[in-house]
């Protein structure tokens, strides 16, 4: 089985090959172009690189949300213009469940945090049980604050942040969390499509097995119905549902 | 065996075989691909428009548009693909608009077709939204070739361009300020039509008087083709206005159609000195706003007038479509201009600017 992986979901730009247990290739820049420059060309050459013949591909994995919008949709479209050119499906892995796969068999809560912006972070909790990654608590948007009283209400005592919402967040973090904890170290940090790959692959087998579409954040979805899950209503939606909750009260 | 672009256009021209472009286009809040062969002819042009989804916000939500893109892309270029009766491998090239529009909007469709070419290995050609507008006119008139002047008019543009050659653009003239298109939408808002402007402007102006009000023709002092609607915008809600502090009743048909007559004078103006000065004997008209039947109406006869041949594209090339931009598409791709995989979308990207 052979799987090409994307994930522009943040600032890092990252794609890999992997075929059945060997990661062929992967390629991760995190630099000021942006991913429309950068994306492709570095599938181009992780492609010339490994003598990939693209049509050898079972599928497309890429990293469905949550993160920047337009990162997203990048990645999203690029997902979905392979799988249509080649008729291949999409697997749509969590953003958050692959960063917690790049710190696979670690004890403890695993914490991914993504800077969501207005304060909050996109952030799920992770945990490795027998090496199967296990999730504690589903992805959302919520502020750090609230996150580490949540933290602190579980029973396990370590935790293992990681994500660009550390830089941002850690001191935050430090003053409120009670629980130990820790941050993992840069090539562990960031978006790896490596780590995505592999996620998707074992989806791909157990879905086999069973015949299930979805399992946990991820789902195997034909190209053309796969859309990125942002988590939150654009801008105006979220204004005008706003409008309309306040009239409601008004009334 | 991938081949290189050059030497797929060796080999075409020594068989003498049909060019087929595939064409996506997703610069605003249409999603749209499309089959264009040998650069005139449509094989399909599929159009899912989000015209619903922003009518109650009263005009594009950029990201709304974006996110209604990446869910209807497939589906778009594979009902295009299959209306035209053919496979991805017998297409030619992929042409898409990389600008100018809404940047999240262009992403969708640059990213979708790099894609397509890196699987595929089809190339990529980069399209300008406008010179697609423009080339719209090549689908339904066979006899139209450069040199002509062109207006294009639309939601977003205003430009009076000299076609000098295929892909070889001089710009006259443009807005300063707000589209035509934009004008039409904001005055619509302002008598109470709604969203979108132009097409309830120009049916409710039927019945109104276009002599009624005498609103402004603006000219810009540096700039002899150049327009300016904001300073007419501003007039028409001036008028309004005063006329609600006078307490008298506004004749909604009167405001449209004189409003109207104010923008399609001095479209009209700007656009027959431009013939005159540069000895244009072909006038083209392209863009949304091209659908509209006044100015439709007014640009012929003053063609006529000038003894010149007019040309528009029917509406359903006017507004936003992929097969215009086949046909643009198709003209680079006789030249060899073919795209990298880094192509980015360029939301400000300028006419004849590669």
């Amino acid at each position: 089985m052979k799987i090409l992986a994307i994930d522009s979901s943040g600032l890092t730009a990252t794609v890999a090959v992997l075929e059945n247990d060997q990661l062929l290739a992967e390629y991760t820049t995190n630099y000021k172009k942006t991913h429309s420059q950068t994306l492709v060309p570095m599938l181009d050459e992780i492609r010339k690189m490994t003598e990939l013949d693209v049509s050898s591909i079972d599928a497309v994995a890429v990293a469905k949300g949550p993160g920047s919008f337009t990162g997203l949709r990048i990645g999203s479209a690029t997902a979905k213009g392979i799988g249509l050119a080649l008729d291949k499906p999409v697997i749509a892995i969590s953003t958050l469940e692959a960063l917690a796969m790049n710190v696979w068999g670690v004890d403890g809560l695993i914490c991914p945090i993504m800077d969501a912006r207005r304060e909050q972070v996109y952030t799920g909790v992770y945990r490795f049980i027998d090496g199967k990654q296990e999730t504690v608590k589903e992805a959302c948007a919520i502020a750090v604050d609230e996150l580490c009283a949540l933290l602190d209400a579980m029973l396990d005592e370590t935790v293992l942040f990681l994500g660009d919402g550390v830089p941002v967040y850690r001191e935050q973090i430090d003053n409120k969390l009670k629980h130990s904890h820790s941050y993992a170290p840069p090539h562990m940090s960031r978006q790896r499509a490596g780590a995505l790959a592999v996620l998707a692959a074992q989806y791909y087998k157990e879905a086999g097995l069973t015949g299930a579409g979805k399992i946990n954040g991820c789902s195997i979805e034909t190209a053309a119905e796969h859309k990125p899950e942002y988590l939150r209503m654009s801008q105006a939606e979220r204004e005008r549902s706003q409008k309309n909750v306040n009239k409601g009260n008004d009334s | 065996m991938i081949k290189t672009a050059k030497q797929r256009i060796n080999n075409d021209i020594e068989i003498n075989k049909d060019i087929l472009i595939l064409a996506i286009e997703s610069s605003c809040d249409e999603t749209a691909a499309a089959v264009v062969r040998n650069g005139r002819s449509v094989l399909s042009n599929i159009i899912s428009s989000q015209i619903d989804l922003h009518t109650i916000y009263g005009g594009v939500v950029p990201e709304i548009a974006s996110r209604k893109h990446i869910e209807k892309i497939n589906q778009v270029i594979e009902q295009a693909l299959k209306e035209a009766d053919v496979a991805l491998k017998d297409i030619d090239a992929i042409a898409v608009t990389y600008g100018p529009g809404l940047v999240g909007a262009l992403l969708v469709g640059v990213a979708e077709a790099k894609a397509i070419s890196f699987a595929t290995g089809i190339p990529l050609i980069g399209v300008h939204h406008i010179e697609g507008h423009i080339c719209a006119n090549y689908i339904e008139h066979d006899d139209l070739e450069p040199p002509f002047m062109s207006l294009v008019v639309s939601g977003g543009h205003t430009h009076l361009v000299n076609v000098v050659d295929y892909g070889v653009y001089e710009i006259l003239g443009r807005t300063r300020d707000d589209a035509a298109g934009e004008a039409f939408d904001k005055v619509a808002r302002a008598i109470g039509l709604g969203y979108p402007g132009g097409p309830k402007i120009d049916k409710v102006s039927k019945e109104g008087d276009p002599e009624a009000i005498d609103f402004p023709r603006a000219k810009v002092r540096d700039g002899e083709y150049d327009f300016s609607f904001s300073g007419l915008k501003s007039a028409v809600l001036n008028y309004l206005n005063s006329e609600k502090m006078a307490g008298r009743e506004i004749s909604v048909p009167d405001v449209a159609a004189s409003f109207q007559k104010a923008v399609t004078d001095v479209l009209v103006e700007h656009s027959m000195n431009a013939v005159r000065e540069y000895g244009a004997e072909k006038f083209a008209i392209a863009g949304g706003v091209a659908s509209n039947s006044a100015l439709r109406k007014a640009m012929e006869t003053a063609c006529e007038q000038e003894g010149i041949k007019f040309y528009r594209p029917s509406p359903v090339f006017c507004t936003d479509n992929a097969a215009m931009i086949g046909v643009a598409g198709y003209y680079e791709y006789l030249k060899g201009n073919f795209a990298g995989l880094d192509l980015n979308a360029i939301p400000n990207l300028k006419l004849g600017d590669r």
